[in-house]
């Protein structure tokens, strides 16, 4: 209680810096694209120097501005990724709650499927399906991630739609819309939010996942997968920085969008809201 | 002989966000002082919501974390450190719970009410609930029966200190009378039982003596034959409570109780006090007047001292 | 106006024991019916036959001879709930929460003690009895023929339980209305009530 910030403006502070930080990348990434193709046999296989701290590879390429041209693609598609099933989500789990007894029971049966096979596997079937590449990843890592984030939505809605508040607004002689408005959206949105935003990390470690087992996004492009998955041949020959900073970029990356999501949870949550 | 509990100076404040990032205090109590003796019903009556719960949170030293205690509580003889509440409680110093909320929903009846087994059996059998009781889930209960699970949970260990916490709403006159009947055997066997409810009709037909709750302080302590007549009790408050009794009239004062974050200097009673001076504004001390207590500059019983 | 219970069933599960077995209740305006019973009847699962809140297995609720369910928006019949905290959004003000009823009079804010400082407050922080005043006054729109009380009053304070009834008193009065009061206080319904019925 001394401290010279409270619990929320701190979380606001670090979320704020979260942001930041991740939008640095992104736009930085999106600069050195062009800086990230360059190669130069004259400074090939450099350990991390102050001209190239992040050293450079087999074909003198700057890995500084690799790692960060394929963060920022991983970012990108984890945003867009994570807002694709997001928006599933929604759309299922409001379905579900709101259309009947028979539609809930085949959506939560396919919620039910579609979380019983493996992430990775689902992930790697769709994008192969959807010709790899990239439209194949992003099918591939949106289409199988709304299902808990849907499952959460319907049950949020089933309890709203009997809560008396509601119930009472009807007999007040509001219409669905009106009642839908004030009541259902207020209190969906901030799980929807936090679900969102909880989203990018699986969404960003499945496309590199994939991508790095090959059937994600094309050799040609510096994506974080494609980087690692190169590096390994090099590793052994001692060359470690070639997967050491992408990798530890890319955890850190993960690790500030598990936090934005985590803090954001915190204050929203009823059970932690005033600590 | 020393009193089983007394609580002095009691003062429970929370910590809360408003909207955006302010923090601010809610001192949902400000100044309640208590005491309770062996085989003695004593009730605290204050509205619902007005933070009288929190008094059986702090005795048994489980509130949440956002609030901060202040102020002594001594249980027989000795200061009620959180530590020693901790081993207290459940054996010594029990609760009886507002609903059945705090029954483990998947568990049955019989092993939460105790682990020996012909003492779960003696207990139930006490408060009429047979055999059968015990086979049964909490959300297979009946109001009236719930409530004498959680009785009968609660006494289980043989306590010295018994805190019921609103244990009768919902319940119809003659199942809410029976309830509370229970806790009148248990006062007269010796324990001690603190009463809290918001419903003055009820708490005076057990209760050796009240203490009014109003706006996070005890205005007034009175033993309950005072109740009998309007002349014998002494603070405004308390005289506007009978007077609004159904069968006393049903005439309401206007105004409502100040929320905890917006009270006003000195008595929180004054700005709907007939009697209100520019005095009422200070400081007004709890004091002892005519085998009770009171908070008040000018109450309206005996002579000011 | 009349309204009309004939011959109410209603269980929660088909095969289900009935919480409410062929109930008769007739309720003119004007009129102030207590409605007692021991502690699980359904005296409030009854409420919210009335009201419209749920549908009776057998028997139907009628409003002037013509089934409550066939009147649409702004339902004839409100109900006022023991709990006041469910049934105010925690979401939003409790400015916003009355308007959904009607343009509340100034009148009926007064009459009930409603502050204005309230109506820009949220639910959390308002006691049950400063809730309850907002409730009473959300269903007191001017289409509100009949009134339910379920146990309106029973975790308020007696202070607050005085207020709000003598100013409902009044406004039944006033514009005609009939009240169906659920109470397990006997001088409460003796205090308020033309005629009883035990359920």
């Amino acid at each position: 209680m001394d401290r010279l910030l409270n619990q929320r403006q701190r979380a606001l502070l670090l979320s704020a810096f979260a942001a930041l930080a991740l939008l640095a990348v992104t736009v930085a990434g999106f600069l050195l694209s062009d800086a990230a193709m360059v190669t130069d046999f004259s400074r090939k296989n450099l350990a991390p120097c102050l001209a190239y701290p992040f050293g450079t590879d087999w074909m003198g390429r700057d890995m500084l501005a690799r790692t960060l041209t394929g963060l920022s693609l991983s970012i990108r598609i984890g945003v867009l990724t994570a807002a694709v099933s997001a928006v599933v989500a929604l759309a299922v789990g409001t379905a579900a709650a709101t259309l009947g007894r028979r539609v809930d029971a085949v959506l939560s049966w396919c919620i039910d499927l579609v979380m019983g096979i493996p992430h990775i596997l689902l992930v790697i079937l769709i994008s192969l399906a959807f010709g790899k590449g990239f439209v194949g990843v992003v099918a591939g890592v949106a289409l199988s991630h709304w299902t808990s984030l849907a499952r959460l939505l319907r049950g949020e809605v089933l309890q709203l739609r009997s809560a008396p508040y509601v119930l009472t607004a009807e007999k007040l002689g509001r219409t669905r819309l009106q009642v839908a408005r004030d009541h259902l959206l207020p209190h969906l949105l901030p799980q929807f939010l936090t679900g969102l935003i909880l989203l990018f990390p699986h969404a960003i470690l499945h496309e590199a996942s994939v991508t790095f087992l090959g059937f994600g996004l094309s050799s040609e492009q510096p994506a974080i997968g494609v980087i690692l998955s190169e590096s390994m041949s090099y590793l052994t020959t001692g060359k470690w920085w070639l997967a050491f900073f992408p990798g530890l970029m890319l955890v850190a990356t993960v690790a500030l969008f598990a936090l934005l999501g985590d803090r954001l949870r915190r204050i929203l949550d009823p059970a932690t809201i005033h600590q | 002989m020393t009193p089983l509990l007394s609580v002095e100076h009691l003062s429970i404040s929370f910590t809360q966000y408003d909207r955006g990032t302010r923090r601010r205090i809610l001192p949902a109590i400000r100044d309640l002082d208590l005491t309770i003796d062996r085989g003695q019903v004593a009730a605290v009556v204050g509205s619902s919501g007005s933070g009288k719960s929190l008094l059986a949170h702090g005795i048994l030293g489980i509130l949440p974390y956002n609030a901060h205690m202040e102020g002594t509580i001594t249980y027989d003889g000795a200061p009620l450190t959180p530590k020693r509440a901790a081993a207290l409680r459940g054996r010594e110093i029990v609760l009886v719970p507002q609903s059945v909320g705090y029954l483990d929903p998947l568990m049955k009846v019989g092993p939460q009410v105790g682990r020996d087994k012909t003492a779960v059996r003696a207990v139930l059998d006490r408060y009429g609930l047979g055999p059968e009781t015990e086979g049964l889930y909490p959300f297979q209960l009946s109001g009236g029966m719930a409530r004498r699970v959680l009785i009968s949970t609660a006494v289980a260990a043989s306590p010295a200190l018994v805190i019921a916490d609103e244990p009768t709403p919902g319940l119809d006159a003659r199942a809410a009378g029976r309830i509370l009947g229970h806790f009148r055997e248990l006062a007269d066997a010796g324990t001690g039982v603190l009463l809290i409810t918001h419903d003055l009709e009820l708490a005076l037909t057990i209760a050796d003596k009240v203490a009014v709750f109003y706006a996070g302080e005890t205005v007034e302590e009175a033993p309950a034959g005072d109740f009998d007549r309007l002349e014998d009790l002494r603070h405004p408050y308390t005289r506007a409570l009978w007077q609004a009794l159904p069968q006393h009239g049903f005439r309401p004062i206007p105004g409502t109780q100040p929320y905890p974050g917006a009270l006003p200097e000195g008595c929180p009673f004054a700005p709907r006090c007939p009697k209100c001076t520019s005095e009422c504004g200070g400081d007004v001390p709890y004091r002892p007047l005519d085998g009770g207590f009171v908070r008040c500059l000018h109450p309206e019983r005996g002579n000011a001292s | 106006m009349i309204l009309e219970a004939r011959d109410l069933t209603f269980r929660y599960h088909p095969k289900g024991p009935a919480v409410i077995g062929r109930v008769d209740l007739t309720l003119k305006s004007g009129e102030r019916l207590g409605l007692t019973g021991p502690s699980g009847r359904g005296k409030t699962t009854l409420c919210r036959l009335l009201a419209g809140y749920d549908r009776p297995d057998a028997g139907e609720v009628l409003l002037d001879g013509r089934p409550l369910s066939t009147y649409r928006g702004y339902c004839p019949v409100q109900m006022v709930w023991q709990h006041p905290e469910l049934v105010v959004d925690p979401l939003r003000t409790l400015g916003a929460t009355l308007a959904e009823g009607w343009a509340v009079e100034e009148r009926v804010l007064a009459g009930l003690h409603i502050e204005p400082g309230w109506l820009t407050r949220y639910p959390s922080e308002l006691s049950g009895g400063e809730l309850q005043r907002f409730c009473v006054a959300r269903a007191l729109g001017p289409a509100t023929r009949f009134l339910l009380c379920d146990e309106l009053s029973a975790m308020l304070d007696l202070i607050t339980q005085a207020q709000i009834w003598s100013f409902l008193l009044e406004e039944a009065e006033r514009r005609d209305l009939g009240l169906l009061i659920v109470s397990h206080s006997s001088p409460l319904l003796e205090r308020l009530c033309t005629r009883t019925q035990a359920l």
